[in-house]
């Protein structure tokens, strides 16, 4: 039964290693020459331990079973050639590592496993070398399997980051030149076609096209420009030829800083990547240490204390047993492999994680405190009615876009917007800004009056009062009160659902700091659903705010910080971790936070919690797992009923499960 | 002074061993192996020749394990 096993498990392996092998034969398969190399032997020697297997028992025997007889030695020749053809490299490199006192190298180990258990074979001339060389055999396939990957996921994941342009084109004598993008000075005129990145910042100078950012922002909408416009590096032009001045050196430019963000971020190594490396270093001594035991204690007992038969053979076996098990890499891996993968799917979605710690306290936050201009409203002023009107609400418009046509204030700017129409000065004539107050000009011949309750009172009209929250603009035509335009801040359209979604990610408790005046925080947090809401506040006011919310939170939750990032900077380094919203080009808010959100898409907070409670879950899955089977091989191989085979197995699998595990840390879309 | 080099090698233990081995080299203050990047971040002692420095560390490196390599 048990060659039965043996003999489908071979045949598996040397199926599975032709197939890679003719994947590995395409270009472009990413296999190193290295690992073809590996295949090849894996091939060769479970071909060759699968005929021996084949032979009929009686072969051999019938050449002499008796040690030093010949149809020993030639059997134990042709086992020793598969053993070596599978592991010469593993019996090298524990021999450096005895040279440089390396005893607890896994090569060492392995060796030492693996060569025991043909001598105790040897020993007791049982012919069964299959164990040994099936050992080494799969671990192997193992060390093979990891390897590849691991590369093949770091390819995949750096792939899924990769935004470096390789060019610029520049004009040169009337063509188009390809140059490094690092040779392109500030001010330089760079064109881009379509289908081509842009390499560096810039300005548009001619033409005008659609930009994909979704490698930025993980946004799928194409965003437009035309002369004038500001365009990031890193978006992929699609349809217009441009040209554009740059503004920032390529080293400078949004598209190296967030590589280089996104490079080192699995650098900063988490609490999670710590336990494990510090695991790591205790397991592999702890485990020979108990092997050793194993070895000598048993055996030492049944003399002295039981006055039994040593029986060194089962002991020594079980012993090798756990070398077996002592390599801690299929842990090592998964961490590290996990949170590179969570870092490059979040990266996709448009949010920069600065390093595999902030992924985790991410997970951990229990408290997001959000700024409220610019994070869960637009930050901009924009009419949102047109109250007691007198006249038609377009024309009420009309009369405030033209009075205020003169004012670069942000009010008449939105009013303007609001009429959307070019303006034609001339129909505007003495327009005198009234300070603290607002405007008066002649309209048409008409004399209007735009501003506040105090303008209205001085050009001798009574205002109407607004039940509604947010700024009024009284309008005064031709001396008779005319209506009142309202204007406030408007919230970003996700903002609502944002709130909900952060509640249903598990977040305890939402907070909204602002300097806005209470009236229009109250009315704003009602609005969202957000839990508590501070107004009034100066940015200092805001740092203390969330330090008392720190100190008031209890154990390991955690605090976030939403903020747009260039006002917010002491309170995104003061809370457990920052997040900064709406960052593309903006490099204040790079710097300071621990999470980016490309866009200003408060949507986009959940999704990144959600995304790092993925991943710390695959994580701590992987932990204890890992460990658990581990102990468990460990355990029954103490007590005899797992053999090294067994272990092999149980290492070998859980390494491959944990890696595949890790790679699902990458797929966010749904989240 | 902070400088990254590229390696290879293809454990993750490993990885960490080297981390282990670059720290315990004379010269250098701290070290980080980004092992999915493969790249080493090392950070000097003041005044230390970082090349010089290097050479030592990839040295230890070769100590704990045979198979990597640190392109400097």
């Amino acid at each position: 039964m048990q060659n039965l096993i043996v003999d489908g498990l071979l045949a598996a392996v040397i199926l599975g290693a032709v197939v890679l092998m003719g994947v590995g034969a395409k270009p472009g398969s990413g296999m190193t020459k290295k690992q073809k190399t590996m295949l090849r032997r894996i091939l060769a020697a479970s071909a060759l331990l699968l005929a021996l297997q084949l032979v009929p028992e009686g072969v051999f025997a019938a050449l002499g079973t008796r040690a030093f007889s010949f149809g020993w030695c030639l059997r134990l020749a042709l086992y020793l050639a598969d053993y070596l053809i599978i592991g010469y490299d593993i019996l090298l490199k524990a021999a450096k590592g005895i040279k440089n006192r390396q005893v607890f190298d896994e090569c060492f180990l392995m060796a030492l496993a693996t060569v025991g258990a043909f001598a105790l074979a040897l020993y007791e001339n049982s012919g069964d070398y299959t164990e040994a060389i099936a050992v080494m055999l799969f671990y192997q396939v193992g060390e093979w399997f990891q390897s590849y990957a691991v590369g093949k996921s770091r390819r995949s994941i750096t792939e899924l980051m990769d935004i470096r342009p390789d060019y610029a084109n520049v004009e040169q004598d009337g063509k188009l030149v390809q140059v490094d993008p690092d040779e392109v000075p500030v001010g330089g005129v760079i064109v881009v076609q379509p289908g081509e990145k842009v390499p560096i910042d810039g300005r548009v100078e001619e033409g005008a096209s659609s930009l994909n950012t979704a490698a930025l922002t993980g946004e799928s909408l194409p965003r437009d420009v035309q002369p004038g416009a500001e365009v990031i590096s890193g978006c992929i032009n699609l349809t217009g030829v441009l040209k554009i001045r740059t503004t920032k050196e390529f080293g400078e430019s949004t598209v190296s800083k967030i590589l280089d963000l996104v490079e080192n971020a699995s650098s900063r190594k988490s609490r999670s990547e710590d336990f494990i490396s510090k695991f790591a270093r205790v397991y592999t001594p702890a485990v020979v240490g108990a092997a050793l035991a194993l070895a000598v204690l048993p055996p030492l007992v049944r003399v002295l204390a039981l006055g039994l038969a040593p029986g060194w053979e089962t002991w020594v076996y079980r012993a090798l047993t756990f070398l077996v098990i002592s390599c801690p890499c299929a842990l090592v891996i998964s961490i590290p492999l996990s949170f590179f993968a969570g870092i490059g799917g979040a990266s996709s979605a448009g949010v920069l994680v600065k390093g595999s710690n902030y992924l985790e306290t991410l997970s951990e936050a229990k408290i997001v405190v959000f700024d409220k201009t610019g994070t869960l409203t637009k930050g901009v002023f924009e009419v949102c009615g047109i109250h007691h009107s007198t006249m038609e609400s377009e024309r009420l418009l009309e009369y405030a876009a033209l009075a205020e046509s003169a004012s670069s204030h942000p009010i008449s700017k939105s009013i303007r917007r609001a009429w959307g129409r070019e303006i034609d000065r001339s129909r505007v004539k003495n327009i005198r800004e009234v300070s603290g107050g607002g405007v008066v000009a002649e309209v048409d011949g008409v004399e209007v009056a735009a501003g506040n309750d105090k303008l209205m009172e001085s050009v001798g009209v009574t205002p109407i009062a607004c039940r509604s929250v947010g700024t009024i603009v009284h309008m005064a035509v031709g001396g008779q009160y005319a209506g009142h335009i309202l204007i406030a801040d408007v919230e970003k359209p996700t903002a609502k659902e944002a709130v909900r979604a952060l509640k249903a990610a598990g977040v305890r408790r939402t907070v909204m700091l602002t300097g806005d005046s209470a009236k229009v925080a109250e009315r704003v947090a009602a609005d969202l659903g957000v839990d508590e809401v501070h107004a009034e506040l100066l940015p200092a006011d805001k740092v203390a705010q969330v330090e008392a919310l720190l100190k008031a939170k209890s154990g390991r939750e955690k605090l976030a910080f939403v903020g747009d990032g260039i006002n917010d900077a002491p309170v995104l380094r003061r809370a457990d971790i920052g997040i900064a919203m709406g960052a593309m080009g903006s490099d204040a808010a790079i710097e300071a936070a621990d999470v980016v959100l490309m866009d200003d898409d408060p949507l986009k907070i959940a999704k990144a919690v959600k995304i790092s409670r993925k991943c710390l879950s695959i994580v701590y899955q992987n932990i204890v797992f890992a460990i658990g089977v581990k102990l468990a091989c460990l355990a029954l191989g103490a007590l005899g009923v797992a053999g090294m085979w067994l272990a092999i197995f149980a290492d070998v699998g859980v390494m491959v499960l944990a890696v595949l595990n890790a790679v699902r840390a990458l797929f966010v879309k749904n989240l | 002074m902070k400088k990254s080099y590229k390696i290879e090698v293809d454990c993750a233990n490993c990885a960490n061993k080297m981390e282990e081995a670059a720290r315990r080299t004379p010269g250098v203050k701290d070290a980080v192996v980004n092992f999915m990047m493969l790249k080493m971040n090392v950070e000097f002692e003041d005044g230390q020749d970082a090349k010089a420095v290097m050479q030592a560390v990839r040295a230890n490196c070769k100590k704990v394990e045979d198979d990597c390599e640190i392109y400097l």
